[in-house]
C-alpha cells in the first residue's frame, strides 16, 4: 500500500521552548551551551543569536563577545527527548503512528489522515499553524518514504509535499547531508565535490558500497523507498479506537456527557459488527493547554452496550478538570473479548439477559467501591475453616467440589479468634463455662470435640479441638481448646463464632 | 343490606392493598417457603415476596440466627436460579455454613464496603437489578427517607430486600413490610440426649403492613422450617414413664 509520511523539523526546539516559558526571550539571542572537554560549547540558538554570527560548536565565551546581551542556557541530557515526546503526544490528534525522531524532529505515518483536514497540503499547513500558535517554528516535509520527508523537511526550499513516487526528483537537488550520514562520510562526500545527491545517485550500488559503506547506500534507498523503513510508533496502537475532534473546546459538563456519548455509540456500534464486547476502555482526553488526562474503566464481562459502558465512565466524570477547554476524546478499547448473545453460562437456570445484568450490576458497584471488595466464594477441600473457602474473581467459575453438608460451621466467625476464659471439669471435655467480653455464660449443653490440625504439609502448628456450647439462655457459640497433651502445655480457649 | 356493605367494605380493603404495593400472586408464582403459621400473619396468607423486610439484631448471637433464618427464605428464594447480593460493611458471616440451610454459598456475591454509606448506595444498585434474586444489607442505620428509596427502588424490579439492623437505639419508622427479630432459644433433643440439638429461633413479627404481629418458635429441621409445639408434660411423663 501506498504510504505517506510526514517528518517535521523543530529548528529552533531549545530556544523555542525557552522563549514559550519567557515571553522576554522571544526578541533576544539565545543559545544553549553544552559542556565538552571542559569548555562550555553552544548547541543551539535562535534566529537572533544566528544574525549576530553565532554558530554550532563555539565556545560560549566566543559567543558573548560577538553578541553582546546573548542569553545562555545550560542544556540538560535528555532535555530534547523529553520535549520531543510531549510534542509526539500533542501530534497524536493528527495520526496514531508517531516516532521520536532525535534530536530535533518527529515523524508521522499519515497513511490515509490527510483528507481528514482536507488534502495534504491543507494539513500539514494545519500542523505548521497549530505549531505556531504553540510558539515553534518548524518545517514539515511529506513524501512517501520516512528519508525523503526527512530531507525535504530539512533541506528543501520549495516542494515541501513530494508527490507520489517522486522521491528521486526531490532529492536531486538537496545535499547530501539530507540523506542522514555520519559526518565522516559527508566530508568524504565533499571532498568528492559531490555537493548534491544528484551527483552520485545514479552510480552503481556496489561503486558506492565500496567507498562509502553500506549504511550509506541504506539510507540512500531507504530515501528512494527501495529498502524498507520501519516507523517505532511511540504507543502501540489499539486496534479498537474511536476519536472526537472538536472544532470549539468544550468544558461544560453536558458537553463532555454528549460528546462521551457519541464517541461510545461509534465504538461500541464497530464492536457489535464484529462480534466483540469490551473488557475495559480507557477515555483519553486533551485539553487545549496540551495536557492530557484518562478515565479507565473494566467491565465484568464484554459488553457492547452504549449506556452501561456510559454509566461506568460517568461515574469517573467528577474527576474531569476540563480546564480552559477540552477539544479532543479519545476512546481505545485495549482489551476485547467475542460476546456471544447468549451470556447463559454464568448460572444455570437464569436467562441470558439476567446474568448481564447481574454482570453490569457488578461492574457499576465495582466501579464505587472497588472491585477487590467483590467476593464470591468457592469451596477449598481443607478442613482448616479459615481456609475452607477461596475468593473467586471469576463469575462464570463453578465450584470445583461439593459443599460439605454434613459438617457444623458458625453463621457467623469471628476472624481472629478471640481469647476467652473458660473452665473445664476434665481435661478433654467441654467447659462448664466461660467468660467472654466481661459475659458470664453457663454451658448446659455442648457437642464434640472436633478435632481440626493443621495441615502439616502446608504450615506448621497444633491442633484445636472445637465445641459447639449452647449456654443457659439458649446462644451457642463455637469454642475451641488449643492443644494440652504436651507436657508443660496449658490449654487456651477462644470462641471462634456463633451458630444460628 | 349488611352483607352489601361488607363486600364493598372487602372490595375497598383488597384495593387499598393493591394501591399499598401488595399485588397477590397469580396462582403458579406462589412461592412455599415453608414457614407455617407465620405466613398467615401476612395478608393473602403468603409471605410477601418483592418488597423490604427488616430484622433488628442486638447481639451477634441473634444476627447469627437472622442469618440462618434468611437463608432458610433464600433457600425457596433461589430455586429458580439466579444470585444473591449481600452487601456489609464489617461481615463475619461464614459462607459454607449457608449450605445447612440449602442455600450454595457460591450463589451469593459478597460486597465488602469500605465505607459505611457506601452499603445503602450499594443496596439500592443491587435492588435495581432484577436479575438478582435476592439482596441482604446488614447496616446499622436506616433512616425513613433511606428505606423510602429501597422501597421505591423494589417496586420497579420486585426483588426481595432483607435489611439486617444492628442499631436498636434509633427504631426509627422505616418504609419496610416486615420487621423481625430472631432469636435463638435452648434447643431440645429427646429427654435424656447430650449434646445440642437443632437450631431453635423464638421469631417475632414485631410489625407487618396490613397483617397481624406474632411470637413463633421455629426448628431448622431436615432443611426445611418446622414449628416448634411444646409437648405438654403430662404427655411426656406418660411417654417416659
Amino acid at each position: 500500500m501506498l504510504k505517506r509520511f510526514v517528518s517535521i523539523w523543530f529548528k529552533y526546539l531549545l530556544t523555542d521552548r525557552e522563549a514559550i516559558r519567557q515571553d522576554s526571550l522571544r526578541e533576544l539571542p539565545v543559545a544553549f551551551t553544552e559542556p565538552d572537554h571542559g569548555r562550555m560549547l553552544v548547541m543551539a540558538m535562535n534566529t537572533h543569536a544566528e544574525h549576530c554570527g553565532v554558530k554550532l560548536s563555539m565556545a560560549a565565551a566566543d559567543a558573548r563577545v560577538i553578541a553582546p546581551g546573548i542569553q545562555l542556557f545550560e542544556n540538560k541530557p535528555g532535555r530534547q527527548v523529553k520535549l520531543l515526546k510531549g510534542l509526539a503526544e500533542w501530534c497524536l490528534r493528527y495520526t496514531p503512528l508517531v516516532m521520536v525522531d532525535p534530536p530535533d524532529g518527529l515523524l508521522l505515518d499519515v497513511t490515509g489522515c490527510t483528507h481528514l483536514k482536507g488534502g495534504e497540503m491543507e494539513f500539514l499547513k494545519d500542523i505548521v499553524s497549530r505549531l505556531r500558535a504553540l510558539g515553534y517554528t518548524i518545517r514539515p516535509g511529506m513524501a512517501d518514504t520516512l528519508g525523503c520527508a526527512w530531507a525535504v523537511a530539512r533541506c528543501a526550499d520549495t516542494g515541501l509535499i513530494v508527490p507520489p513516487g517522486g522521491q528521486r526528483n526531490a532529492l536531486m537537488l538537496l545535499p547530501p547531508g539530507s540523506l542522514r550520514l555520519g559526518t565522516e562520510i559527508l566530508i568524504k562526500l565533499n571532498q568528492l565535490g559531490f555537493y548534491q545527491v544528484g551527483s552520485f545517485i545514479h552510480l552503481p550500488k556496489s561503486v558506492l558500497k565500496r567507498r562509502f559503506g553500506s549504511n550509506m547506500v541504506l539510507r540512500l534507498y531507504q530515501a528512494l523507498g527501495q529498502e524498507a523503513e520501519f516507523l517505532l510508533p511511540l504507543r502501540e496502537p489499539v486496534p479498537y479506537t474511536e476519536r472526537i475532534a472538536l472544532l470549539e473546546p468544550v468544558k461544560t459538563r453536558d458537553a463532555i456527557e454528549n460528546a462521551v456519548h457519541t464517541l461510545i455509540d461509534q465504538l461500541c456500534k464497530r464492536l457489535y459488527g464484529e462480534g466483540l464486547g469490551l473488557r475495559s476502555a480507557v477515555l483519553t482526553y486533551c485539553r487545549i493547554d496540551g495536557k492530557s488526562y484518562q478515565l479507565t474503566i473494566g467491565t465484568n464481562h464484554p459488553s457492547q452496550r452504549t449506556d452501561h459502558i456510559f454509566k461506568l465512565l460517568a461515574l469517573q466524570f467528577d474527576q474531569v478538570a476540563p480546564g480552559l477547554g477540552i477539544e479532543l476524546f479519545i476512546l481505545d478499547a485495549p482489551k476485547t473479548e467475542p460476546a456471544s448473545d447468549k451470556q447463559s453460562l454464568l448460572w444455570n437456570g437464569k436467562p441470558a439477559a439476567d446474568s448481564e445484568q447481574v454482570a453490569e450490576l457488578l461492574d457499576n458497584i465495582g466501579a464505587r467501591v472497588g472491585n477487590t471488595n467483590i467476593h464470591r466464594y468457592l469451596p477449598q477441600e481443607h478442613h482448616w475453616p479459615e481456609r475452607a473457602v477461596a475468593n473467586s474473581a471469576d463469575l462464570a467459575q463453578s465450584p470445583e467440589s461439593e459443599w460439605s453438608e454434613d459438617i457444623l460451621r458458625p453463621v457467623q466467625l469471628l476472624d481472629p479468634p478471640e481469647p476467652i476464659e473458660a473452665m473445664a471439669l476434665t481435661p478433654d471435655y467441654a467447659p462448664r463455662q466461660f467468660v467472654y467480653r466481661n459475659q458470664r455464660h453457663i454451658i448446659v449443653n455442648a457437642d464434640g470435640p472436633e478435632r481440626i490440625s493443621h495441615e502439616w504439609w502446608t504450615e506448621d502448628g497444633g491442633y484445636r479441638d472445637y465445641y459447639v456450647a449452647e449456654d443457659e439462655e439458649g446462644m451457642r457459640y463455637w469454642l475451641f481448646g488449643t492443644p494440652n497433651d504436651l507436657p508443660g502445655q496449658t490449654r487456651r480457649w477462644f470462641i471462634h463464632g456463633y451458630f444460628p | 343490606m349488611e352483607a352489601k356493605k361488607q363486600d364493598i367494605i372487602d372490595q375497598l380493603r383488597q384495593d387499598l392493598m393493591a394501591w399499598e404495593g401488595f399485588r397477590p400472586l397469580p396462582p403458579g408464582e406462589r412461592q412455599e417457603f415453608g414457614l407455617g403459621a407465620i405466613e398467615n400473619a401476612f395478608p393473602n396468607q403468603t409471605f410477601p415476596t418483592g418488597v423490604l423486610h427488616e430484622f433488628i439484631s442486638t447481639r451477634p448471637e441473634f444476627t447469627a440466627a437472622t442469618g440462618g433464618f434468611i437463608a432458610g427464605i433464600m433457600q425457596t428464594l433461589l430455586q429458580n436460579g439466579g444470585v444473591c447480593v449481600w452487601v456489609s460493611y464489617t461481615r463475619r458471616i461464614y459462607p459454607p455454613a449457608l449450605k445447612r440451610f440449602g442455600v450454595s454459598p457460591d450463589r451469593i456475591i459478597f460486597i465488602d464496603v469500605q465505607r459505611e454509606k457506601d452499603v445503602l448506595w450499594a443496596t439500592e444498585e443491587a435492588l435495581k437489578c432484577s436479575g438478582i434474586a435476592a439482596v441482604i444489607c446488614e447496616t446499622r442505620l436506616l433512616s425513613f427517607m433511606e428505606s423510602r428509596r429501597l422501597q421505591l427502588a423494589i417496586e420497579q424490579s420486585r426483588v426481595t430486600g432483607f435489611i439486617l439492623r444492628k442499631d436498636v437505639k434509633h427504631m426509627s419508622t422505616t418504609a419496610c413490610t416486615a420487621r423481625w427479630t430472631v432469636k435463638p432459644v435452648r434447643s431440645k433433643l429427646r429427654p435424656g440426649m447430650p449434646g445440642v440439638g437443632y437450631p431453635r429461633w423464638q421469631v417475632d413479627l414485631l410489625k407487618v403492613k396490613n397483617g397481624q404481629t406474632g411470637s413463633w418458635t421455629l426448628e431448622w429441621k431436615n432443611q426445611q422450617f418446622t414449628p416448634v409445639v411444646e409437648q405438654s408434660q403430662t404427655e411426656k411423663a406418660k411417654r417416659y414413664a
